[in-house]
């Protein structure tokens, strides 16, 4: 066994080039890079609705205060995350009355493989090497094309200022990169929010589902939609009732434009030379043409004309 | 550079020659005062103010658009629709200065005049549109968005309004009287042509690609990943059907403009770009039937959604391919006339069905524009037409100029 998978190496080592093992050792690299990314777990059995963590955000963030904080009337309506908030969490019914309510802290997802930051055409938003999606303002033209691109209606816009900017949760990168725990997570009270490595807290979410046999859903949102999340979300209620988008499928935004892109060089390389060879048949023939007329002495007057043309055209 | 006629005429002359069209300054004034230009002031006088409201107080006080719905009619109209409405320039600089097709001689400069202006004010109009409008040269200068959709149709538009200004510059040099200038640029003519198609091969497609990204808001009936093709195919059309509804109105609006004997020649044209017309549409048409097919959700078409889609389908596609040939075998070029006007709103509402009218189709907020953003809109489009005529009456647009021979 052991020799024969030597000998295989052996064998694949001699046959293929550099760049055959070149790829699957990339791919495991990237792959690595996004179990070691900066991850949040959120446990929406957990949940208690304490709304701790955006008021932690809003400080963190420079941001006015959470609307009415300990005030249980502001669960009547959805709310959405807006320029003053990044985060906000949201209450729903638990299908089974006895179970009370679920509460769903939304903010950005920071996608392995973002649509904001592919949609940006001046690298204004930007997926850091470090895992947070980031907003650099200074670059930004107010295109808005990262809030259509965006699968969960993150970045928001500073529709009343005449000079706006776009605003979104930035996973708190700059505490991050002093070591701190995002805001938001620092404060939870009861665990629901944990902050760790995606592939450790991956890990952690498939024990609690195995642990608890039919308590949880059987589904870690995140892991897979629109090509991958860092932040993860387990419950016990389906996620299309806690007003999570369901349809999204699990290939990565930026995919879907690869081809499209891929394009670009080929229009540029092919079309020119294409065209120049249809001008000079054009040419050629319109030439041959004028010939054979004067040639058989008939349409005499067009073919100078034509020939003129030339000329001038010359 | 010599300039012959400023040598001549003086400053003053020169003025009151090239600019106020031979007239005295009163009377080029008392010139101004027709029943079209009261049009344009009752939509100018509101108009201006509500672009300079725009820019002091935000989008967000003139327009209804909302973090739910953030893309409105200022990038279905202005852009996505202009855009393609602007096409004419590249298709008919393409079927003369490439295929040879030296008929088509006479509509070369108003399309490219057409393409030169469109595109212009597509960038005006987006300024309105854009947050902030002053960083536009960032990912033109120094941060490049290389992996963006965004980023290639943003660099195809800048370098392909740079080559119609080139291509239309013949006309102005022959204006100023530039001789040399002009037969510099008369010597680019086949380069900036194959120069603007690969550039309007790209974006053109691109505004298309611009939507793959978004299956989560186009309704299903329209999204496809054929849609980038049929951006570009449709584009074509929109080219030639805007190229003849464009020639038809300037030569009732410039009948003293054009040359004796021209009308019938336009018709011929007319003719040949709606047989043309209907070689693209009928492509289209088949085009977007695989894109239905290969969607698979034939299950929609029996909604309200489908019957819209079945109606854009058939109503602007289908339709106006089977009259452009009826019109193009029957040689009725009026009919052609009326045929391309029913395209070119047919691919206004393709762009606004993708962009606006079934974006964000699942959600529960409706988008709908304001009265304000759709003044700005007519506003940029007004100032347009007027470039367009200001344009017309002075350069040798519509007929050569008896000092310069024919360009090629």
């Amino acid at each position: 066994m052991d020799v024969s998978r030597r000998t295989f190496f052996k064998i694949a080592g001699v046959a293929g080039a550099a760049g055959i093992a070149g790829q699957p050792a990339k791919a495991e690299a990237a792959s690595l890079a996004v179990s070691q990314a900066p991850a949040v777990l959120v446990d929406a059995t957990r949940c208690i609705g304490c709304r701790g963590c955006e008021a932690a955000c809003a400080e963190a963030n420079g941001l006015p205060g959470p609307v009415a904080p300990g005030d249980e009337a502001v669960f009547e309506a959805r709310r959405q995350t807006g320029v003053g908030a990044y985060t906000v969490v949201n209450r729903y019914a638990h299908p089974k009355a006895e179970e009370g309510y679920r509460f769903v802290k939304t903010q950005c997802m920071h996608c392995a493989d973002p649509a904001c930051a592919s949609a940006c055409l001046a690298k204004a938003l930007e997926k850091t090497a470090a895992g947070p999606v980031v907003y650099h303002p200074d670059r930004c033209l107010g295109c808005r094309y990262c809030m259509v691109a965006c699968q969960f209606d993150v970045p928001k816009f500073e529709f009343e200022k005449a000079s706006p900017f776009v605003r979104k949760c930035s996973f708190c990168a700059e505490r991050q990169a002093q070591g701190l725990p995002p805001a938001c997570t620092s404060v939870c009270p009861t665990g629901a929010l944990q902050f760790g490595r995606r592939g450790e807290l991956l890990e952690e979410a498939r024990t609690r589902i195995y642990q608890n046999p039919g308590t949880y859903v059987r589904h870690i949102y995140g892991e897979h939609e629109a090509g991958g999340t860092n932040w993860l979300y387990i419950s016990d209620v389906p996620f299309d009732r806690m007003g999570f988008r369901t349809d999204l499928g699990t290939t990565s935004p930026p995919e879907l434009t690869r081809t499209a892109l891929a394009a670009v060089p080929v229009v540029l390389t092919l079309w020119p030379p294409l065209l120049m060879g249809l001008y000079t048949w054009t040419q050629r023939s319109r030439a041959a043409a004028a010939q054979s007329r004067s040639g058989a002495g008939a349409g005499h007057r067009q073919a100078s004309r034509q020939g003129g043309e030339e000329a001038s055209h010359d | 550079m010599t300039d012959t006629t400023f040598d001549r005429l003086g400053p003053r002359g020169w003025v009151t020659e090239k600019v106020f069209l031979g007239m005295p300054l009163g009377a080029y004034l008392r010139s101004l005062v027709t029943s079209g230009n009261l049009l344009v002031a009752l939509i100018l006088v509101p108009g201006i103010p509500a672009v300079v409201y725009r820019f002091v107080y935000g989008i967000g006080a003139v327009s209804n658009l909302t973090q739910a719905n953030p893309w409105g009619l200022w990038i279905g109209l202005d852009v996505m629709s202009g855009v393609a409405l602007a096409a004419g320039g590249f298709t008919i600089a393409t079927l003369v200065h490439v295929l040879g097709l030296r008929d088509y001689q006479p509509i070369v400069r108003p399309a490219i005049l057409t393409g030169f202006l469109g595109y212009l004010f597509v960038v005006i109009g987006l300024t309105a549109d854009l947050g902030r409008p002053w960083n536009l040269p960032v990912p033109m200068v120094y941060s490049f968005g290389t992996g963006s959709v965004m980023f290639e149709v943003g660099w195809c538009v800048a370098l392909y309004l740079t080559v119609l200004a080139l291509e239309f510059s013949p006309a102005a040099f022959e204006w100023l009287g530039l001789r040399k200038l002009r037969a510099w640029a008369l010597k680019l003519t086949l380069a900036l042509t194959i120069l603007g198609l690969c550039l309007s091969t790209l974006h053109q497609s691109s505004l298309g690609a611009l939507f793959l990204m978004m299956p989560h808001r186009v309704h299903p009936l329209w999204y496809s990943g054929f849609v980038p093709i049929f951006f570009f195919v449709s584009a074509i059309a929109a080219g030639i059907a805007m190229v003849i509804v464009e020639s038809a109105l300037s030569h009732r609006a410039f009948a003293g403009r054009v040359a004796p004997g021209s009308h019938e020649r336009l018709d011929r044209i007319t003719l040949g770009l709606a047989r043309a017309g209907a070689l693209v549409l009928f492509a289209y048409f088949f085009l977007r039937l695989q894109g239905l097919v290969d969607s698979g959700r034939f299950d929609l078409l029996n909604t309200g959604y489908g019957y819209w889609f079945l109606f854009e389908l058939i109503g602007f596609v289908l339709v106006p391919a089977v009259l452009f040939g009826l019109a193009s075998r029957q040689r009725r070029a009026r009919l052609a006339r009326w045929v391309a006007g029913w395209t070119v709103i047919g691919i206004v509402v393709n762009r606004l069905n993708l962009s606006v009218i079934t974006f964000n189709w699942n959600s529960p907020e409706r988008y709908v524009p304001s009265a304000t953003e759709i003044l700005i809109s007519v506003t940029i489009i007004t100032i347009g037409v007027m470039t367009f005529r200001w344009i017309v009456n002075r350069m040798p647009v519509l007929a050569d100029d008896p000092a310069f021979p024919p360009a090629h």
